[in-house]
């Protein structure tokens, strides 16, 4: 029989929602399932998706909460009088986060109405390729149909159920940005928080950049004023050196000077709830081999997100997914192993897991489908941007990356250690403060990665993202003409080159 | 610094005449002692003021009432100017540049006499001359604008805090010094002849200024002061300004502390001799013309900064034009100054940054029919929890449709402009088209995506 409609998106997150809304626009019978399932500590949210609701928006606002903590402090050699003591509190945060949260969800609702898009509020699986059974969460069924099917379903915070009392006592991002009342408390009591980061360090790589939610975490909660330890088991895989690392420990060496405490080599192996409710955790630290236990009022885990892909049945239509990660397996097109059925956003394999990649994906890939369109998605060359407290931009290769591909005889690597201006007056500590840009050696220069730390890193490196994908030279950039005064136009002059050994600290106006 | 990298033998001549109420300072010319340093570091503490007002609704609790301090500012200010001033001494020496703080003035061909503060005269000969010069603030020419105005010369380094301030003029340096000081809390109104930022974009500029109404900075337009009478000394004062429509025959009074003259600056080139060797200046503005190279009429004198005719009034350009040229007499480079898509930033409460055409000249070189102008407005996500401006960020990018869809023209206003705008600059000299721009993957959750 004939589906009842052109389009079925499974998750409505930023992917699904941009891929249904661009389908409507060509005229198309649009649907969309959403469904949060509540995460192990009873945390749910509305519609929007991960970014939404636990990632991006909340993330960065309570990232913008604590600069504004800095900024407090900044203000008094600006000549602010401020009486002493300035505290935070989290629930006046918490409510105001929230409450812009929901109104997002509501917009949502009220954009996929206003563009004719059929909203189920189910959790949805397949029956066969063209029919998706949905469920509420009073257990009724539905059965809906679709010529074409996306899964955009995302991924959830991975848990360390191997530790005993992970599960029953830590909490993820997913409740972190809806606790009500504050994870720790800043009084003279020692009362830590901590944050346990389990054999992976997410800075940046290769083309693939994923934000670091453990230490964005970790940073504005330190920022907010909360006693904040990060845990962590190594230093990064995939065997960096010390050269690659250099972004990561700049950011990591910031925090540490902020005041965020760092647990390094060491790991977990139980969590216990004491008679006061807080709880204590044992850990093994390898370094010294060691056992040692402290005590916390929140321990929260950031391992790593997993796809969410176990309720979709998709052995029963026969998509495949990839063995190692979980993650749906797909073309350039965004087609699955099973025509018809496509995915788009975190939930597929190989993409990096960013809102901005997954709403062009599923935009691109609705054009493709109803506008006669035959654009890919160019995953190429994708900034990102980390919000620790000292920002870290980046876009097109690693270091490291680019020596692997090219040989480092191949590539030049242009970097310099400034001021932003603001820091002086605020006698701030710019130490981090570093950019460093590769290029490739021979006649033409092209720049190949750029990697920014610093205020505002993301606002900078969006314009050089767009250089890049124009294929930029160090020549070009370097005739470009900086503006005064500002840190991205540090960036215009870069001149000093690692292979040359020179100091690289940028003097003067 | 350029030039003694090539071992050549170097002097350089700085002196600051006072200004008319005797404030003077030290090397680094405009842009560190009274333009974009402590602009933009005052410029940061106004942004602060909001900041805080901000941190409340982020959960930040501290008492209600938060007063500013100019002098704590200001202080700070200035030393952190000192150390430059410092700085670029040392850095003179390191490099053997011969450096006197004299007035400098040609007395004849290859003939430079230097006259140092205490009136000793000392004549140098040199094979090439720079003329670098700058600019100093313009008064208005009526019955007490020397004895009891302020110009941005004097404003970054009062010893006293301003208070109800007039700012007279339109001009970037009007609306930034303005734009400042209504965030410290002073009471600040702008007295405007005609338009604001001419030169700029004039549908950005519109909403600069209407930002900065609706943020409690007054506009007195279409009026122009005709005399500045002092009711009482003082630090500050109090001084009374009459002022008349440029429309009719209407004549306003007011009573301010402080009264700030910014409608435009005058180039240093009428008493330094350029007759005695033969250096063609506009006789009406006083810039000095040069060619791509900028060499003057005479071959061995060259200028570069803001004296010059027909080319922008920004440091990185002076910078980089002394750079490029010295490399061109030194270096045996040929690399010119490209002046086309200079990026620039208006550093006014709401920031603009732009670059290349705006919507005016484009249309005039192109015709209407060969633009397309993509436009929005957006919400910065930090001012959403505080409830701030929804509808007053704007991004518009101009594309020329005969060329591609070319992007000839970048605009840019919200927070932060100067760092979005650094990297399109670079962009669109790589001949950034819309469809790049279209699709190239914007960062989340900043200002600048929404220009993707």
């Amino acid at each position: 029989g004939k589906n009842e409609y052109d389009l079925l998106v499974i998750g409505g997150g930023s992917g699904g929602l941009a891929c249904a809304k661009e389908a409507a626009q060509f005229g198309r019978k649009v649907a969309v399932l959403d469904y949060v399932e509540p995460s192990p500590q009873g945390t749910k949210w509305g519609l929007g998706g991960t970014c939404v609701n636990v990632g991006c928006i909340p993330k960065k606002l309570m990232h913008q909460a604590a600069l504004l903590g800095s900024a407090l402090k900044d203000a008094q050699h600006y000549g602010w009088n401020i009486a002493q003591p300035v505290h935070h509190t989290w629930s006046v945060m918490a409510q105001a986060v929230q409450n812009y949260v929901k109104s997002l969800n509501w917009g949502h609702r009220v954009q996929l109405q206003d563009k004719k898009v059929k909203y189920f509020n189910m959790k949805g699986s397949f029956s066969d390729p063209h029919t998706i059974c949905g469920l509420t969460k009073a257990g009724k069924e539905t059965v809906v149909t679709a010529e074409n099917i996306v899964i955009a379903t995302g991924g959830r915070p991975k848990y360390p159920t191997h530790i005993a009392g992970a599960l029953e006592y830590g909490i993820t991002s997913d409740d972190l940005f809806w606790l009500k009342e504050s994870p720790g408390k800043t009084s003279l009591v020692y009362h830590p928080f901590i944050l346990h980061l389990y054999g992976i360090i997410v800075y940046i790589s290769l083309t693939d950049a994923s934000p670091d939610v453990s230490l964005e975490c970790a940073g504005f909660l330190t920022g907010l004023g909360l006693d904040t330890t990060v845990m962590m088991r190594s230093i990064p895989l995939r065997g960096f050196d010390q050269v690659s690392t250099q972004m990561a420990s700049l950011v990591t060496e910031h925090m540490e000077s902020y005041g965020t405490k760092f647990l390094k080599k060491c790991f977990p192996t139980k969590v216990e709830k004491l008679e006061s409710n807080r709880l204590q955790v044992t850990w093994k630290n390898t370094d010294l081999g060691t056992e040692e236990t402290d005590s916390f009022n929140t321990v929260m885990w950031a391992v790593g997100r997993a796809p969410d892909t176990e309720t979709l049945n998709l052995e029963t239509v026969g998509v495949k997914t990839n063995s190692e990660t979980g993650k749906i397996i797909v073309d350039a097109s965004e087609a699955t192993s099973v025509p018809h059925i496509y995915a788009v956003g975190d939930i597929t394999e190989g993409r990096p897991e960013l809102t901005p990649t997954a709403i062009a994906a599923g935009k691109l890939l609705a054009r493709r489908l109803f506008g006669e369109s035959s654009e890919l998605m160019d995953y190429d060359n994708v900034p990102t941007t980390v919000f620790t407290p000292l920002e870290y931009g980046c876009v097109g290769l690693s270091e490291e990356a680019a020596v692997q591909c090219y040989g480092s005889d191949n590539i030049e690597v242009y970097h310099a250690y400034y001021k932003p201006l603001e820091f002086t007056v605020a006698e701030r500590d710019a130490t981090q403060c570093y950019m460093k840009m590769v290029c490739l050696r021979e006649r033409e220069q092209r720049i190949l990665g750029l990697h920014f730390i610093g205020p505002n890193a993301g606002e900078v490196i969006q314009g050089f993202a767009l250089g890049i994908k124009c294929g930029a030279t160090y020549p070009q950039l370097m005739k470009t003409i900086g503006i005064h005064p500002t840190c991205a136009e540090e960036i215009t002059k870069l001149h000093i080159t690692k292979r040359s050994g020179l100091d690289a600290t940028v003097t003067g106006c | 610094q350029e030039a003694a990298k090539y071992e050549k033998k170097v002097m350089v001549l700085d002196f600051v005449m006072p200004t008319p109420l005797g404030n003077s300072w030290g090397l680094g010319g405009t842009c560190v002692n009274v333009g974009c340093i402590p602009k933009k570091l005052m410029h940061q503490a106004a942004l602060l003021g909001q900041a805080l007002q901000d941190s409340r609704k982020y959960g930040w609790q501290f008492t209600e009432e938060v007063k500013h301090n100019w002098m704590t500012m200001t202080e700070s200010v200035q030393n952190y100017i000192g150390s430059l001033n410092w700085g670029y001494r040392v850095s003179l020496r390191e490099k053997n540049v011969t450096y006197e703080n004299a007035y400098g003035e040609f007395v004849g061909p290859h003939t430079v006499k230097a006259t140092n503060k205490r009136g000793v005269e000392k004549l140098y000969t040199a094979e090439r001359f720079l003329i670098a010069t700058g600019e100093r603030p313009r008064y208005l020419g009526i019955p007490g604008d020397k004895e009891y105005c302020i110009s941005s010369d004097d404003l970054f380094s009062l010893p006293y805090c301003p208070g109800k301030t007039l700012v007279v003029g339109a001009s970037y340096v009007a609306l930034e010094c303005a734009g400042f000081l209504a965030g410290l809390g002073l009471d600040v109104t702008v007295m405007v002849r005609s338009i604001l930022l001419r030169g700029f974009d004039q549908d950005i500029a519109n909403k600069i200024g209407e930002y900065m109404e609706e943020h409690g900075i007054k506009f007195i337009r279409e009026f122009v002061p005709i005399k500045v009478e002092q009711i009482e000394e003082g630090t500050p004062g109090r001084l009374k300004v009459t002022a008349k429509s440029t429309t009719g025959n209407q004549i306003t009074e007011g009573e301010y502390n402080t009264v700030l003259v910014a409608i435009g600056r005058d180039a240093c080139t009428r008493k330094i001799g350029l007759d005695k060797v033969g250096v063609k200046i506009n006789e009406k503005t006083g810039k000095i013309p040069v060619n791509d190279e900028e060499q003057t009429n005479v071959p061995y004198i060259y200028a570069v900064g803001d004296i010059l005719q027909d080319k922008l009034e920004l440091t990185p350009v002076a910078i980089q034009a002394a750079r490029l040229l010295v490399q061109r007499l030194y270096g045996g480079a040929t690399s010119k100054c490209d002046y086309v898509n200079v990026p620039t930033t208006v550093f006014t409460p709401l920031e603009y940054g732009a670059c290349g055409y705006s919507e005016e000249a484009a249309v005039q070189k192109f015709g209407e029919e060969n633009i397309e102008v993509y436009h929005s407005h957006f919400w910065p996500l930090e001012w959403t929890v505080p409830s701030r401006d929804n509808n007053k960020c704007y991004a518009k990018i101009i594309c020329n449709i005969q060329d591609n869809e070319r992007v000839i023209g970048f605009h840019v206003l919200g927070p932060n402009a100067g760092e979005i705008t650094q990297g399109f600059a670079a962009a669109m000299r790589c001949g950034l088209t819309k469809e790049q721009l279209d699709s190239t993957i914007g960062i989340h959750p900043v200002c600048a995506e929404v220009c993707t």
